[in-house]
């Protein structure tokens, strides 16, 4: 008997040390996922407060950003950076302009919407846009576009 | 642009900012691409949570740190229940159109109902913490009600509202105009319910100086810059005096949709819609016209005295635009319709006329040269939007377009081409027309 509790004693001793240092381990990869979990597992945050997009974020296909829908060209990167991060590429896609209303649409956005100066991107911005979303003549009225035909049942 | 572009909405909504807004930089770019999982679940999901409409009544029961499904992947056809036959225009600020053919219902339900917005959807909103404050230069006593307040100490109306955006129509324009470019579906009418902003207005004392009404609204602006607005417009006394004027917080008998306003809208039907101002939470009392944001240079006003296409317009010789122009649509059949030759044809659509009443309606099957009228209903109220329906016989094969041509109470009818070019393309009301075969 008494052998037995004295083994019993041990291997409490040695189960209760076990669970100390299991517990203790546990606790301390949680409080280390938590708090260097961001730098240990996620990319870092570049100096100026952003980095580069992943690979794919802007890729090409068939001649369009496919990230933004804007077409591919010289300026998009420039467009995108600075056109994009307010409002929707899809207010750029939708409009037709030339130079002096692009570039009034620009002195609007800066004088009213919180856009910042350009600075030497302004000049490839507007003929990026220029060039790839210029006003087509549509006359008084277009024509119809060609609507879908159906048969139409009672 | 339609549905097919949502999956390139996904893509593009989801990621995260690569530059800065200006007084936005801490918060938001410095999320690094692979921080999207944090960044949904902090931002997103306090957003959206707000956006998923009925959700926000059981937001309390979601357990923490559970990303709804529409805070994964924000569609705004679900998030908005909107039809997917809509017409997504714009994702940041979210602007959205109907389709002549949707908008067939004599009372617009929400799920085809256009969505304008200028800035960005309020978060969080407490329905029950929720106050309006009368204030301005002309208020004798600036006061503050909550909902219940509203609700309960001052009689209820119902209106049906015809709500048009002021650029409805833009796309059509040359040279093109700057803006979301709205094909014809900017329009709706609703049911809209509440008290009357008059009996608000009195109730907290309108000064002998009055002389326009002003909101202000809970939307941020795209900059994320709490200091600006993103809209805040407005309108003179007499149309704020005017019976159908609400303060509306039901739409079609239900709380407003969140896109449309939640949880308190001013409605001023017959007028540019950016009047009605959505989540509404003061309201200007003003000794001068309202001078909010987008009151001034070209927003929702046009050339005093009509201009060339394309001319530059100094901003004091434009006018804000107050009551919208006379304008119909056909809403059945969809364009598109072939028929067998003998068979008739059933047109149906709706016809408006701003602060006016649509008098006559007609259609033509040959391009404007002859012209047959048919009947007109009465509105449902002043300012409600009036049905018409023909059956129309074609003499023979060939290809047709059936157009719709509407005549207001002082005898002024809808143009067939595009009517005075203006630099913002607004109040296009040319002649709706729809494509017919008959084979």
């Amino acid at each position: 008997m008494d052998e037995h509790r004295t083994f019993w004693k041990r291997t409490r001793g040695i189960y209760r040390f076990l669970i100390v240092v299991c517990s203790l381990a546990v606790v301390l990869s949680i409080v280390v996922f938590y708090v260097k979990g961001d730098t240990l597992t996620w990319e870092k945050v570049g100096e100026k407060g952003y980095t580069a997009l992943p690979e794919d974020g802007d890729r090409i296909e068939n001649g369009t950003h496919l990230r933004t829908g804007l077409k591919e060209g010289e300026g998009l990167m420039e467009t995108v950076n600075n056109c994009t991060t307010c409002h929707s590429a899809k207010l750029i896609t939708q409009n037709r302009m030339d130079r002096e209303r692009w570039v009034a649409t620009i002195r609007w956005m800066q004088k009213t919407q919180n856009l910042w100066d350009l600075g030497e991107n302004e000049e490839i911005i507007v003929n990026y846009l220029v060039t790839n979303y210029p006003p087509g003549r549509k006359g008084r009225r277009e024509a119809l576009t060609e609507p879908e035909w159906y048969k139409l049942e009672d | 642009m339609d549905r097919k572009d949502k999956s390139n909405l996904k893509v593009t909504s989801v990621t995260p900012f690569p530059l800065k807004c200006p007084n936005f930089t801490e918060t938001i770019s410095s999320y690094s691409v692979m921080d999207r999982r944090k960044f949904v679940k902090n931002s997103v999901w306090a957003s959206f949570a707000g956006l998923m409409g009925t959700d926000i009544v059981y937001g309390n029961y979601l357990r923490e740190g559970y990303v709804p499904l529409g805070a994964q992947d924000p569609d705004p056809f679900q998030l908005f229940h909107k039809d997917p036959e809509m017409v997504l225009l714009n994702d940041k600020p979210w602007n959205m159109e109907a389709r002549a053919h949707l908008l067939d219902d004599k009372i617009t339900p929400n799920k085809y109902m256009f969505i304008r917005n200028n800035g960005l959807v309020p978060e969080n909103i407490e329905a029950s913490q929720w106050t309006l404050t009368i204030d301005g230069e002309s208020v004798r006593e600036q006061k503050t009600y909550s909902l219940e307040e509203l609700r309960t100490g001052f009689p209820t109306h119902t209106y049906q509202l015809t709500l048009e955006c002021g650029g409805n129509g833009r796309s059509e324009f040359d040279p093109p105009a700057k803006g979301n470019q709205w094909s014809i579906g900017a329009v709706s009418c609703a049911q809209w319910t509440g008290v009357r902003l008059r009996d608000v207005l009195e109730d907290a004392g309108i000064g002998d100086d009055a002389v326009y009404i002003g909101y202000h609204a809970a939307d941020m602006h795209l900059s994320r810059d709490p200091s600006k607005e993103p809209i805040s417009r407005g309108m003179p006394m007499a149309k704020a005096l005017q019976d159908e004027t609400l303060l509306a917080f039901q739409m079609n008998g239900k709380a407003i949709p969140l896109a449309h306003g939640f949880p308190l809208r001013l409605v001023g039907g017959g007028w540019p819609a950016s009047v009605s101002g959505k989540w509404l939470n003061r309201i200007s009392i003003r000794n001068k016209v309202h001078d909010g944001a987008k009151m001034g240079g070209s927003s929702y006003r046009v050339p005093c005295e009509t201009v060339a296409p394309g001319d530059i317009v100094p901003e004091e010789n434009m006018c804000i635009i107050e009551s919208m122009p006379v304008k119909s649509l056909i809403t059945y059949p969809k364009s598109g319709a072939m028929l067998p030759l003998g068979k008739k044809l059933g047109i149906r659509g709706h016809a408006w006329a701003g602060e006016l009443e649509v008098k006559k309606m007609e259609y033509s099957i040959d391009f404007g040269s002859t012209w047959s009228s048919c009947p007109v209903e009465k509105p449902a109220n002043r300012l409600a939007w009036q049905h018409f329906s023909a059956k129309v016989d074609f003499p023979k094969k060939g290809y047709y377009e059936v157009w719709a041509r509407a005549t207001d109470s002082n005898g002024v009818a809808q143009p067939m081409l595009l009517p005075g070019w203006n630099p913002k393309g607004y109040l296009n009301n040319a002649c709706h027309r729809i494509a017919v075969k008959i084979t």
